[in-house]
Formats: structure tokens, sequence, C-alpha cells
């Protein structure tokens, strides 16, 4: 069965070590202080929609890329804490956050790609699709 | 554990068995590569979701017009508040599952079962959210019409602002012919006999009122703001497109058409946010079988809490892609 002294060996910083913990239950109400401060922004900054992040860089407006930049910080956090990735050993997680990460680019790409070359096609065919 | 493994005189060796190389148990590993083979299915419903979107990026619809509701703020414009309650709703439930998880292992049976309880209630909260969001995008608010292409017409005033269907169209007279015994069909397709209203009842409303503009899926750039907006044509067009193009009267949505644009918008909705519903659902299941587990004192027993870490894990994992979810379908 699990041994409980490995469970105390919760490892109590984040942001690198800027901010350290006293206990576990403690990082806990720290990192849900941290994804809602995130979730926040993501919602004002969706509602006020600032005018100079609608210029766009790769293809995707600035406010989208922040979104996405966000939730990926959001993503870490909960698997890193909430899910204690960050307390298991290197090669679990790699395991599953490789393994993942790499499937899923590999996924969007392919279908980004391919959803804008039909996009193209629609765009440059001969028959309207408005009618 | 020893008496189930062979003696083969290499017990000590990296080979012999006993190794614990990740150092979690059978049941923690197989729930996270459980987890990631379900978070390659979501990636694949969202990836699909991101190909139909770059397939019609210059007609997508706008997320923050589609999901602008909030409980007793009818008729006010909140644009994704409601959304964004959610998601604390869930990443609260996720603190409570964590808070048990810990409590698990200080072996506190009262608070691992206090904590878990709070958790099943944030999910059913938001399971039920869900479902109020659903019937809120089901039953629509404005409605449109559609064209022979499939395209969705919606209407505006002269300034732009979006106006329902029922401020300008008057519904006539509905004449029901009864069938008599020998006529009598099982089922009659040819017009939607619930519809409220016919798409002449619609045209002549429309051109009773020449402040009324129609306004398609085309998204285009605000040359002031470099925001994308919805074109809006002008009287002449709208007549002429309304008069020409347009084939029937959409109101709400459905798996086959919906009154905010593209169909497959809609499905997606349907079936991602679906799916990711139909998760929680069982997350609250799992999560009330574990808690009855510890009001019973089996993990007591056990002397070992790793059941609730393990129904947590897939737990936070539910709440992982709602951050997905929110994002890709409500922000971006």
């Amino acid at each position: 069965m699990a041994d409980h002294a490995a469970h105390d060996g919760h490892k109590l910083e984040i942001f690198r070590g800027l901010v350290k913990f006293k206990s576990n239950t403690q990082k806990i109400w720290g990192v849900l202080i941290f994804l809602s401060i995130v979730t926040i922004v993501e919602v004002a900054l969706g509602y006020i929609k600032p005018d100079i992040l609608n210029n766009s860089i790769l293809g995707l407006k600035y406010l989208n890329w922040i979104f996405i930049i966000l939730t990926l910080v959001k993503a870490y956090y909960i698997t890193w804490d909430f899910m204690h990735m960050r307390d298991e050993v290197k090669g679990l997680r790699r395991a599953v956050v490789w393994t993942g990460v790499f499937l899923i680019i590999y996924l969007i790409a392919i279908l980004l790609v391919e959803g804008d070359y039909i996009y193209e096609v629609y765009k440059n065919a001969a028959v309207s699709f408005d009618f | 554990m020893d008496s189930t493994v062979a003696t083969t005189g290499t017990e000590d060796q990296v080979w012999g068995g006993g190794n614990q190389p990740l150092k979690a148990s059978y049941g923690k590993l197989m729930m996270w590569f459980f987890i990631l083979s379900d978070a390659l299915t979501f990636s694949g419903f969202l990836a699909a979701y991101g190909f139909s979107r770059f397939k019609f990026i210059e007609e997508w619809p706008i997320a923050d017009e589609v999901f602008n509701h909030f409980p007793f703020l009818h008729g006010t414009d909140a644009p994704m508040f409601y959304v964004a309650l959610m998601t604390f709703i869930l990443i609260g439930s996720s603190v409570t599952m964590v808070l048990a998880v810990d409590a698990g292992h200080h072996m506190n049976k009262k608070k691992v079962s206090f904590y878990l309880l709070l958790t099943v209630i944030g999910g059913l909260i938001f399971v039920g959210s869900q479902a109020w969001e659903w019937a809120n995008f089901i039953s629509g608010e404005y409605g449109a019409v559609k064209t022979k292409g499939g395209k969705i017409l919606q209407f505006t005033d002269a300034e732009g602002e979006r106006v329902a269907l029922d401020e300008f169209v008057v519904v006539g007279e509905r004449s029901v012919e009864a069938l008599s015994n020998s006529e009598g069909v099982w089922y009659q397709s040819d017009e939607p006999y619930n519809a409220t209203y016919t798409i002449d009842e619609v045209r002549k409303g429309f051109q009773a009122n020449p402040d009324l503009r129609i306004r398609t899926q085309q998204l285009i750039v605000n040359e002031e703001t470099g925001a994308s907006e919805k074109l809006v044509l002008s009287r002449e067009e709208s007549l002429f497109k309304l008069n020409n193009q347009a084939v029937g009267v959409v109101e709400g949505a459905n798996l086959t058409e919906n009154e905010y644009g593209a169909p497959l918008f809609a499905d997606f909705f349907f079936f991602i946010t679906g799916f990711h519903g139909f998760h929680v659902f069982s997350g609250v299941i799992f999560n009330l079988i574990i808690f009855f587990n510890v009001l019973l004192g089996t993990y007591e027993k056990r002397k070992s809490y790793e059941m609730v870490e393990k129904v947590g894990l897939y737990w936070h994992f539910v709440d992982l892609v709602w951050v997905f979810v929110f994002t890709f379908f409500y922000l971006v």
C-alpha cells in the first residue's frame, strides 16, 4: 500500500522558488488565488478588448495569443500543484506530459494548416457558396 | 507484496522485480495514462473545432454575442460573465478536492468527507449551470433567416443594434386543416408545424420597417479599432437578399441549423461542452461513491486514502479541460 512518508514530501515552492509556502494547504490556497487572478485578467481582457491588442502576429491577434498563453499557465499550475505533478519523479512527469504535448502540437498543426487550405479553396473557387 | 513474487534469485538486482522506478502505485499510474488518453480525445475535438473555424475563418460567429446571458439579468448584455462564474465554480471545486486529498494524507476522515461533499456540490452546480447555458443556446434570442446556400442572415436596426424577429414580424393566420381518417398520415414534413414565423411574414415585416438592415455572417475588420465585426448590408442590398435568397426562418439552435451562424458552430458547442459535461457528471458519481466509502470507513481500514487521490486526479483533469474549452469556445 501507499507509503505515507512519500506524500509528506510536497514541494512547497512555486514560481521557481519566488513564493514559498509553509504547508501544502497553504500552497493550495495560494495557487487558487493565482488561478483566480489569471481568470479575472482573461475575462477583463475579453470584455474590454483593448484596440492595441487587435494587431496580429503569426496569423493570430495579440489578444488571442495572450488568452492561449494564460490558459497554458493555468493548465501548468492545475497539473503541477492540484494534481501534484510537481511531486512526481521526472520519469512519470515526462511520460505523461511530453507524450501529450508532442501529440497535441502535431494534431493542431496538421488540422489548422488543412483548415486554412480548405478556406483558400472555398475563397478562390469558381462557384459561389453564398447564394 | 513479497509473497506474490516468485523467488528467482534475482531479488536484489534491477530485473528482479519489485522496483518502482516511477514511485507511484499501479492505480495512480493507470489514472495518469487514462488522463493522457482522454486529454488526446479532447484535443481531437478542440483541434477539429479549430479546423472548422479556420475553414470558415471569415464567417464564424462571435462568441461574445452568443453567450451573453446571466441569470436574473434578462436582456442585459453580459458577455462571458456566466462562463467565467462557471470557471470559478469548477476551480473552487478543484480546490476542495485537493484539500480532501491533503486531509486524506493526514488520515483525517472528517475533513476528507467534508471536502468531498463540497466537491460534489460544486460539480452539481457546474452541471446545472451548463444545463442553463444549453437551454439559452437552444432557445435562442433574436431569431434569423437562412439562405438557399445555408448562410444565416440576422436583423439589425439602422445603428447596427440587433433586432429580434418578434419586434417586427406580425404573426398571420395559421390555417389548421383537419385531416379526415382516410387522409391521415403518420408524419408530415413539408412545413414545420410549430414555427413561429413564416418567411413571408418576415419579408412583410421587414418591408414595413424602413429602419431594418440585414447582417450577414461575413466578418469584416473595423478600420478604426481593428476589431472583427459582422458585415451589415445597406437597405437595398438587405431587401434584395431577403426577397431573393432567404428560404426559411431559424430560431434557436439544433444540430442542423442555428441562428448564430455556421451549423458547425452549434454542433461543436453541443459536442464539446456536452462531452465535458458528461465527464463532470461521471466525476460527480465517482466522487459520490468515494464519499460514501469514506463515510463507511473503507479507507480508514485500508490505512490509505489513495482512492481519494485517484478520483482527485480525474476531477482536476475535468477542471483542466474546462480551462481549455473556456478559452477556445468563449475567449478566442
